[in-house]
Formats: structure tokens, sequence, C-alpha cells
């Protein structure tokens, strides 16, 4: 899982611009091996171009991410492209659900790009509803499912394959408080059950509050506090 | 937290002894403060004095705490009243961190380095309440609610303060 002694997933001076608008103009983080770590700021301060950038979907045009003693931000994108399928988890703000298929074709979703048999893939994605309370919800489409339903849905996606580390970003921005919470707890809870590290990206200070510890992003750079005792 | 009427609250449910009461009380209220037992039977005094509660003839047994108390019709009126009544929604410009900030920008320190602590400060406050939550009854996560929204609060005021610094010393130093 983790490099020896060192941190699961590390990017350090991360710089990258959108035309002549900085995005990232010094950003660094770590995150260990089955830690939750909260990226927080307001909107516009880079926290999402971070996570990006953290699960090789963007490049910085500065700087290095090191996964698993791997330099991800040199790798050409097929290479990252795998990496992303076979080692990270993605939930977004809204689920993002393939609205043909059914929950749990969704849910499989990614044990089925990975190669494994189709057979096995929907009975290894029909075991993450009941754990995630979506009992008797498995042949839904996406257009039948409540928005709290529809992001445990995409919640079981990014977990079923055990990645190392899931993406999160607003996982709860688009529900209401009760719904957030139900998937928060869920996201913890299996997260910390399968050793899953989690980059939870949020501006909600009730949510960052389920992490182990929150990296602050403003205009681009980034503060880590410790917590005061 | 006003005692007289908790206890009264909680008396109202059935008469009980002065220990119950206390047990009662720290169990619903009292998490991070238990109440004293000199403080129970002092109010439940000063209660029984007014005629919000009369105290029972003292029952056979060993120790003080030998008396059942009962609410009154009057002590019932007034636990009516104050349950009614809108607790004043005061801005509480006073606080604590209001004064350090402004103290900070007039001297010339650093109002954020202090925001930044306390923001941390509030944040660690958040994550213990969360756990809390997480492995407690609906009745404490209700209270443990309580407390996350009102740090939220004062997290949203921190952060909107962070932003407005360089105006705010500008105002402040003028």
């Amino acid at each position: 899982m983790s490099t020896a002694g060192g941190p699961l997933l590390a990017a350090t001076d991360l710089e990258l611009s959108f035309g002549a608008t900085p995005a990232l103009r010094s950003a660094s983080i770590t995150v260990d091996a089955g830690e939750l770590v909260a990226v927080m700021g307001p909107s516009g301060s880079g926290k999402s171009t971070l996570l990006h950038c953290l699960a090789g979907i963007l490049v910085p045009e500065h700087g290095q991410v090191v996964f698993d003693a791997i330099r991800i931000d040199t790798l050409r994108e097929a290479a990252r492209s795998e990496l992303r399928r076979s080692r990270f988890g993605f939930v977004f703000q809204f689920g993002q659900l393939v609205p043909e298929l059914t929950a749990e074709e969704n849910v499989a979703l990614p044990l089925l790009l990975e190669g494994v048999r189709r057979h096995d893939a929907l009975g290894r994605a029909r075991g993450w509803f009941d754990r995630l309370d979506l009992g008797g919800l498995e042949r839904r489409r996406s257009g039948e499912l409540s928005g709290g339903e529809a992001q445990r849905v995409a919640l079981a996606r990014a977990l079923v394959a055990g990645p190392d580390v899931v993406f999160a970003d607003e996982p709860t921005g688009s529900l209401d408080t009760l719904a957030g919470e139900h998937v928060m707890e869920l996201l913890v809870g299996a997260a910390r059950d399968q050793g899953s590290a989690v980059v939870l990206v949020t501006h909600d200070a009730r949510v960052a509050a389920y992490a182990d510890r929150e990296v602050i992003v403003r205009d681009g750079r980034t503060t880590s506090l410790l917590p005061a005792r | 937290m006003s005692v007289p009427l908790a206890l009264l609250g909680l008396l109202e449910r059935e008469p009980r002894h002065g220990y119950d009461l206390k047990r009662d009380y720290d169990a619903f209220f009292g998490r991070d403060k238990p109440l004293p037992f000199g403080q129970v039977y002092a109010t439940l005094g000063r209660l029984a004095r007014d005629g919000k509660v009369i105290a029972g003839e003292a029952e056979p047994g060993s120790g003080p705490d030998r008396k059942r108390y009962v609410i009154t019709a009057d002590g019932v009126s007034d636990l009516e009243a104050w349950l009614a009544e809108p607790v004043p929604a005061e801005p509480h410009l006073q606080t604590v961190l209001f004064v350090k900030v402004v103290l900070a920008l007039l001297s010339g320190r650093s109002a954020e380095t202090y925001l930044d602590t306390q923001r941390a400060a509030h944040m660690a406050r958040m994550r213990e309440l969360t756990e809390l939550r997480r492995s407690s009854t609906l009745v404490d996560a209700l209270l443990a609610d309580h407390g996350l929204f009102h740090l939220e609060a004062d997290l949203r005021w921190i952060d909107l303060t962070a932003s407005r610094l360089d105006a705010l010393a500008k105002e402040v130093q003028a």
C-alpha cells in the first residue's frame, strides 16, 4: 500500500493555470494510507483543481505528484487512466451515474472495466447494496433514485474495487443535511473498514469534521493546520 | 441554562428525590458540568419557599436525601411560560473572538495567525463532536448537532473575517 515510511500520496509545490488565471500557485499535500483528509477553502480557491492533480486527471505545470512511489504527473494519459481505474475511486457532487445502466450495473462498472466477469462483478456489486442501505434498489435506473440513493450508489461504485484512495469532490453538495450525513457516515465507515484513504473536497465544515485533518486552500496555496489541543 | 426551571421540568414528569433529580439532570443536561448536590438542594429549597414545589415528609432511612419533591400548579405555570418564551436572538457581537481580532489589528499583531489557530481549535472540537454523534444515542447526537451548528457558524464568521482582514485593519487603525 504505502511506500516504506512515507505517505501514500504526496503532492509538492503544484502550480497550474487555466489561461491567464492561476488555479494553483503553490499547493502541497500528503495523504497517508487509510487517512481521511479534508481539503477545504472558498469557491474558486483551487481545491477541486488540487484534487484533479492528485488523482492524475489534470497534470500540473510545476511540482510533482507521487503515489505509492510512482511519479504520476509525468505518466502518459493511458497510464494515468489505468492507475485511476485500478487504484482510485471517485465520488462527485452529482452522482454521475450512467443513466442507461441499472444501479447494480453502475456499481459493477469499475470491476467490468478491470475485466472481471459480468456474473462475478454483479455479485460483488450487489454485496454493497445492503451495506449502503440500498437493499431492493439494485435494478433501478438513476432516474428512479432519490438524490441520496443515487449518491450512495455512486459511493458503492467508488468503493467496490477496494481502491487505495477515494477522491470525493463535494459528495454531499447536492443533498439535504440528513441525506448528506447518511452519505458521510457510510463513506467514512466503509473507507475505514477496507483501509481506503479518502481525499474529501468540501466547503462545509460539518462534512470536513468527519476527516482526520484538514488542509486549507486559499488562492491556490495550501495551509495545513495542526489541531490545537 | 436555567437550573431551577430545568429541575421543574424534570419534576413535572414525576415526583422525585433530590438525588434522583440530580441524576436526571446530569444525564440530560450536565454532560460537561454535573450539577453539585449543594446546588440541587439549595435550588429545591428556594423553589419550595416560592411555592413552586412541595417537599414531602422525610421518609425513614439513612442519609439526608429522604424527601420527595412534587411540582405545584404555580410551578407548572412558570415552566410552561418559560418553555414557550424564545431565547433572545442576540448577535453575540462582544465575543472573545471578536475582541481578540480587533485587539490584534489595533496592535499590529497577526490576526490571521490567531484566526487560523482558532479555526483549527474549532475544527478539532467539531471532529470530537462528530465522532461522539456517530457513536451515541439520538438524544446525545441531537446535543452534539447543536454544538456542531454553532461551531460552524463561528467558522463561517472566521472565514469571512479572514478574507476581510486588510480592509478591517485599515478601518480599525484609521
